[in-house]
Order: C-alpha cells, then structure tokens, then sequence
C-alpha cells in the first residue's frame, strides 16, 4: 500500500464479507422451504428471504467494488484519496441504507422488482450515496499525478453503473413497462458496465500480479470491453424475447447475447495469457489464483451457462425456471464473486503487512468455495431440467412437478455446506491478516518484480 | 498488430453505434411493439390497483409473471384462463391462507376490492401477448 487513505477499502471488504455470510443463510432458507421444510414461514416468508438474498448479493458485491475503487485508484492515480473522511462517511451512510433495506424485507417493506425490491424512498438515498462516492473517486482520479487507462475504464464502469439505476426507479402502471426498464439495470449492469468494472480490476490485478507491461494489458482491456458493449447492449433482447415486446427481439437479441461469451471468453485468453507471459515472480499465489478462477469461471457461468439457454427456442421453454437459477449462481460467483474476493486477497497483505500469500487455510477456501459452487450449479442444473421437461414439455401441474424435485434441493444443501465451508475458511483469513496499518505503507509502492513486454 | 489507440476506437465507436441501434428499437418497442402486444387502453383503475398491490406485496418474490420473479410457486402469466376468477378468489381469500400441497402462501387480509383488483390484473395480463409464452406441453408418452 503506497497511501494512507487506501484503508478505507478495508470497510468495505469486511461489510461485504458480513453480507455475504448473512446472503448465504438466506439461501438455505430458500432451499429447505424447496425441499418442502418452511418452518420459518411465519417470519421469514419466502419472497422475504428471496429479496434479502439478492440484495445482500448485489450489495455485497457492489460493496466489493466500492472497496476495490478506494484501494485501486489512488494507486493508479499516484495520489491520496480526495478525502478520507468523506469516504468514511460514504461507507457508513452506505451500510445504515443497506441494512435498513434488509431489515425493511422482513416487515414486508419492499417492491415487487426482482434484483431492485428495495423501495423508492431508499432509492434515493442509495443514489445520494453513489453519487457521493462517485465524487470522491472522480475527485482523486483527476487531482493524480497519472491517469491510467485502467483506472478510466473502472471509473466508467462504475458511472455508468450509477446512471442505469434510475431508470429502475421509475414506476410504470404496465408491467411489461416495467419489466422492459428493469433489464436497463439488471441486464445492462451484468452484461454491460459491470464488465467493465470487472475488466478494470482484471487488468490492475493483472498489471500487479503479473508484471506484464501496462500497455499491453490495456490495449486488450479496450478489446475486451469493447466486445462486451458489442454484443452486451442488443443482448438485452432475451430478456424481451416472452415479456411483451415485439418479435425482432427474438432475432437481434438471439444473435447478439449468443456473441456476449466472447467477450467472458476474451477475458479468459486475457488472464491466462498474461499469466504465462509474466514472470511468476508474485509470491502472493493466493490472489493469482482468485483471479484466474474469475477469468475462468465467469465463461463458464456467464458465458457457457448463458449460452445454454440465451437462443429464443431453447429459452421458450427455459425461461423462468430452475435453469435460469443455475445459470444465475455460476454466473454471479464466477464473475463477480470470484473477483471481490481476488481484490481481498491482493488488497488484505497490502493494507495490513501480514503476508498471508499461500497459506493452507487459504487454499483450502479457494477449492472448497469452488467446488461447492460447482455442485449447486450441478443441483440447480438437474432440478431445472426436470422441470422444464415434466412442466413445460409434458405439461404437468407445477406444485406435483415441484414434489418431483425435491430431491435436488437435498443435493444443492449439501454442496451448499462445502461451499459455505470455503467462506467461511476465506473470513476466518480475512481475520488473521488482522486490521489495516499505517506501517504496511510502502513509500516507493509495491515492487515489481520484472516488467515483461 | 494492433495498437492501443486501434483497440481504443474499436471500443468507443462500438459503443455508440449499438447504443444508438439499441435506444431506436427502445422507441420503436415502446411505441408499437408493447402497445400492440399489452393493450395499454384496458390498463383501468382497477387493473392498475391490481398492478400496484402485486409490486407491494412483492408476489413475484415466489411466483413468476412473464416467466419473471422466483420459483416457487407458479407461473401466473395465464392464470386467469387456466384456473378462473372464482378459484383465484378462494386462493386469495383463504382464512389461513393458501396451503397447495404443504407450501404456504403468505395470508393476506385483502379487501373485496383488492381482490376484484387483482383479479382484473391477471385478466390484462391474460390477454397479452407473449410470443407464444408460456408454450403448450406437447410432449406424450407413446405407447
Ligand atoms: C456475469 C454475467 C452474468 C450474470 C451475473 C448473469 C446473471 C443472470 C441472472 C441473475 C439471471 C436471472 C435474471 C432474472 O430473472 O431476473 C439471468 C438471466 C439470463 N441470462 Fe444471464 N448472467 C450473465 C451473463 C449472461 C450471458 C453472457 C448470457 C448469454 C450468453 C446470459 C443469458 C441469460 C438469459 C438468456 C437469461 C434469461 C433466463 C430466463 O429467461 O429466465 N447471461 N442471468
Ligand atoms: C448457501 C448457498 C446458497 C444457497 C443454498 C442458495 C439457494 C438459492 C435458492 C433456493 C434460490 C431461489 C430460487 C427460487 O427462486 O426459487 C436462490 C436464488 C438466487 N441466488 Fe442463491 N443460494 C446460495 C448462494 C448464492 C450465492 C453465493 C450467490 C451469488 C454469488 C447466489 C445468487 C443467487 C441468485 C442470482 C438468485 C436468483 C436466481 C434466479 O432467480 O434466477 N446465491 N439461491
Ligand atoms: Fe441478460
């Protein structure tokens, strides 16, 4: 860590991991209620557990992000923070609005708008923060000694990220309306600007961990990005395919998000790349390996598992069941969550000197998470395609169908378990790197080891 | 090879290009397309009062609408026409709430009103048009 004001990303890796935690409890409240217990009904009914889930979601992960930009860009922008304590502000308001939020599900305070349930009179307030922290960043990018391509294109991520939320925050009497603006958001953040984010970190990840030249990894990151606006924007047609809009979607969004995993697979080719051109010098083998998985891992998810069900005839059957479930979880992790927790583990020894690089613990985590992950995918996979087949294609009630996959959801508890495992195992790291520290300030910034062009 | 600042317009001039594609076909979609396949002139009082008290209750929290929501419970799109209004009204109007096969439903203390009223929204929502969703089951046993 090269400036003091960079510890206020710790804030924000230690809220996201509280989420994430209470993110996962909620998921295995969904999943007993699917396996037919639901004794927690009275309190916590299911459309209670299942805004709380995604939104702790989306707000762990952007919490991850926001942490990222505080850590990332006065390292890129050569400079301290705009303010400090402006940004500590920005977290706390953060977190009251966030927890509020959650709270606020369980007494039935909330919108019917998957991914966005949290109501207007929060939204604003969301909003007020973002802009807050958009400020401070803005602020620190343009008073830097240097301003880097990577350190734009994270920003522009995040910008944009703050723009597409409000047109969900308008209400519209048709839902067909509706639905057709909340895929400005949820759509075009997963598979538009979010990509950027997750491009902007990548290639500082990359850049750091790697020792690649910093041009080369730029001139890939435009690439990357670009195939992401290519195919992402009109990609946002199979979301429009069944809800209301005209038929052309089912042509121009059909080809268009087939073209969006080229650009998870170019993020791949990217990581993979640069890691076997680098020098391997990096002891920190912990957030390489992170960093990988996300490359990786995001084309399985996003892009395969996206792929698998994005062409209009195959999603006509597909669409709203269990295998848009799978493809969600694969796809989230992989991408995203994968990536928080790379940025955790490049950060934590940075922030707080403890070189915890390679540990047993870590590892450990790493397999376990992944591999938990890839069972609910497998568990999800298998429940969706039996209902898809007894309910869509034979025609069966929905609730006998549901008896039928009971089983499934047995499975998807138990990987469930080794998945919350690894969680569990990566905080139990996240504690002993200990707290951010003055003394971990390195004047000169982190070595590099060997720059490789 | 490519440079840096080729890659640079390659991303920049993409970008506009298909956003400018993508907010035409958003006009065009709002002003024909959904029109024509929603009726937007039979969204009445009570279709809106139907509307609204789905988003409050957040019913999509278990249930999906146009194959959006959780999945949970069923698929409302055409429940008007696969089941009727009368049983829509003992679902909605259930003294301890709608128990189908052991899964709850949340009980809800609807007025005469609020039922009618949503009763009306999924009559809209019946009638539109999905481009062929929710398909038919066409899939038999042969013998
Ligand atoms: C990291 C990137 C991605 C994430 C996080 C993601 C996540 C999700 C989530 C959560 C949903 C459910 C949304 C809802 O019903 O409200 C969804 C739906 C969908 N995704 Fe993705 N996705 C990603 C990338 C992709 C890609 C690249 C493709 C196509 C190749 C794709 C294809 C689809 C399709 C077709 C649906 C609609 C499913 C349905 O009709 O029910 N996704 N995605
Ligand atoms: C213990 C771990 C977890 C369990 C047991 C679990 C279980 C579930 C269940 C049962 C649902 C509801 C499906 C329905 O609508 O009926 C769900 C939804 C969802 N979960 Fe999880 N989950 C877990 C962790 C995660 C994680 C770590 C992520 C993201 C990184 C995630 C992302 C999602 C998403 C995006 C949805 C919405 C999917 C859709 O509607 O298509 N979950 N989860
Ligand atoms: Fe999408």
């Amino acid at each position: 860590m090269k400036y003091k004001s960079q510890k206020v990303a710790y804030y924000f890796f230690a809220f996201s991991m509280i989420l994430l935690l209470l993110q996962v409890t909620y998921g295995f409240i969904m999943a007993f209620a699917h396996m037919g217990y639901d004794g927690l009904h009275e309190w916590i009914p299911f459309n209670a557990a299942t805004a709380t889930h995604k939104n702790l979601l989306v707000v762990w992960i952007i919490s991850g992000f926001m942490g990222a930009a505080y850590f990332i860009i006065p390292d890129e922008a050569d400079t301290e923070l705009w303010s400090e304590s402006l940004a500590k502000l920005q977290f706390w308001s953060w977190a009251i609005v966030g927890l509020i939020a959650v709270a606020g599900f369980h007494f039935g305070w909330f919108e019917g708008r998957k991914f966005l349930e949290i109501p207007r009179p929060l939204d604003y307030l969301v909003a007020l923060n973002v802009v807050l922290f958009l400020v401070i960043i803005l602020m620190t990018l343009l008073k830097g000694k240097r301003q880097t391509t990577t350190a734009w294109v994270l920003t522009m991520g995040l910008v944009f990220a703050a723009l597409l939320y409000l047109p969900g925050m308008v209400y519209f009497e048709n839902l067909a309306v509706d639905s057709f603006f909340r895929w400005w958001v949820v759509h075009l953040w997963v598979e538009g600007v979010w990509e950027l984010i997750m491009g902007g970190i990548l290639a500082y990840l990359l850049i750091r961990l790697t020792g690649v030249d910093r041009e080369v990894i730029e001139k890939w990151l435009y690439v990357i990005v670009g195939l992401t606006f290519l195919s992402g924007i009109l990609g946002t047609g199979h979301h429009y395919y069944y809800t209301g809009g005209p038929k052309y979607w089912l042509l121009i969004g059909g080809i268009f998000s087939a073209m969006e995993p080229l650009a998870f697979l170019g993020m791949t080719a990217f990581a993979v790349q640069m890691y076997r051109k680098g020098n391997k010098r990096h002891p920190n083998k912990l957030a390489l390996y992170w960093t990988l998985n996300t490359a990786i891992l995001s084309f399985l998810g996003a892009g395969l598992l996206g792929l698998a069900h994005t062409l209009p005839q195959v999603n006509l059957y597909t669409h709203g069941t269990l295998v848009t479930a799978m493809h969600g979880h694969l796809a989230f992790w992989g991408a995203y969550g994968s990536l928080v927790f790379a940025v955790i583990a490049y950060a934590m020894p940075l922030m707080t000197g403890r070189k915890i690089y390679d540990n047993f613990i870590g590892n450990l985590a790493f397999w376990t998470a992944n591999i938990g992950m890839l069972g609910m995918t497998a568990a999800f996979a298998a429940a969706g395609v039996a209902q898809v087949s007894l309910e869509r294609l034979a025609g069966y009630e929905f609730m006998e169908v549901a008896k039928v996959i009971e089983p499934h959801f047995f499975v998807l508890i138990i990987a469930a378990t080794v998945f919350t495992t690894g969680i569990l195992l990566f905080m139990w790291n996240f504690l002993l790197y200990g707290a951010p520290s003055d003394e971990a300030i390195q004047p000169e910034g982190e070595p590099v080891f060997q720059v490789v062009t | 090879m490519l440079t840096k600042r080729q890659a640079k317009t390659f991303f920049i001039g993409g970008t506009v290009v298909f956003a400018a594609i993508f907010l035409g076909l958003t006009i065009d979609t709002l002003s024909n397309g959904l029109p024509r396949n929603t009726h937007p002139e039979k969204i009445d009082d009570q279709v809106k009062l139907g509307r609204y008290l789905w988003d409050k209750h957040n019913c999509m929290g278990c249930h999906t609408i146009m194959g959006e929501g959780a999945y949970y419970a069923p698929e409302l799109t055409r429940v008007y026409s696969r089941k009727g209004p009368a049983y829509i009204r003992t679902v909605l109007t259930a003294p301890e709430g709608w128990q189908p096969r052991g899964r709850n439903m949340v009980k809800y203390d609807f007025t005469d009103e609020e039922v009618e009223a949503l009763i009306a929204f999924f009559k809209w929502m019946d009638e539109a048009y999905l481009n062929g969703f929710p398909p038919k089951p066409w899939l038999q046993p042969s013998e």
